[in-house]
């Protein structure tokens, strides 16, 4: 499977995200977050928040369903049981809040290939905005596929 | 939090730790939940998911300054495999802090190896 650099640039549509309460909770339990502004209404309330906070990292969560369609992008044909996580950088905005609607677009910054080491690197950029249209989290993933030809 | 200030957060990862990550994440890529999968692609087994790890970095970034919006930036390389039940050390180092904002150096190690380097962060102070 040859490696597409001719796609460095493509855009993809945008999808949006509705940021549920109890997914909030579910992501923070299964990355350790106590803070209770994520997990408990009261506190949420109580430090001035309308609902439960997402974690920063929840960025992960409302960026997929854009993010998925390069990754699973049949014109790339990225061999999915070989790709590991290279790098990451997110850069936050406002706080996102249970009843938000994030929207994400993405675009492919840059593909390269290390032939020697049969290498593929993907790098896409992600730009979130709430239904306000505040950028709540702009991120860069770079993931490397191993075993190119 | 002050310019040479440090931090760190231990965690060890269960064995059931990349299948919740799995379904709150939404990364279900076997590697991470199937061990016969993993094997047969060359691994020695399950490995963490990345930005599990990643989340244990802000997550100690986040305890040091206070709330989740002090937290504005962080990136991160990542290096090796993240082992199930091994426990995990994040540390975190003040680079220096500009107008309210520490700039913070950190990484992520497990059995002396670093599976998280070259973190850099932005951390509001008072956030």
């Amino acid at each position: 499977v040859g490696v597409r650099t001719d796609a460095i640039g493509k855009t993809y549509p945008s999808a949006t995200y509705a940021v549920g309460r109890e997914k909030i909770r579910e992501f923070a339990g299964a990355v350790g977050e106590s803070n209770p502004v994520h997990l408990d209404l009261d506190a949420a309330r109580a430090a001035g928040h309308a609902d439960l906070v997402a974690p920063p990292m929840f960025a992960v969560v409302y960026s997929r369903p854009a993010l998925g369609q390069v990754m699973f992008d049949p014109e790339l044909a990225v061999n999915y049981a070989k790709l590991v996580h290279g790098a990451q950088a997110f850069r936050w905005g406002p706080l996102v809040i249970a009843g938000d609607e994030i929207t994400t677009t993405v675009k492919i910054q840059d593909i390269s290939v290390k032939e020697a080491a049969g290498l593929a690197f993907y790098v896409i950029a992600s730009s979130s905005v709430n239904q306000r249209g505040e950028v709540v989290c702009s991120g860069t993933w770079a993931n490397i596929v191993r075993d190119v030809s | 939090v002050n310019q040479g200030d440090s931090f760190e957060l231990k965690i060890t990862p269960d064995r059931y730790v990349t299948v919740r990550y799995a379904g709150a994440g939404g990364d279900f890529n076997p590697i991470h939940i199937d061990e016969e999968f993993a094997q047969q692609v060359g691994l020695p087994g399950r490995i963490l998911h990345g930005l599990w790890t990643m989340a244990q970095v802000a997550r100690a970034h986040t305890e040091a300054g206070g709330a989740p919006d002090s937290l504005r930036a962080l990136s991160v390389e990542f290096r090796g495999m993240g082992q199930i039940g091994e426990e995990i050390t994040v540390s975190g180092t003040v680079r220096d802090v500009q107008d309210g904002i520490a700039t913070i150096d950190s990484e992520a190690t497990q059995s002396g190896k670093r599976i998280i380097r070259n973190g850099v962060a932005e951390l509001k102070q008072g956030g």
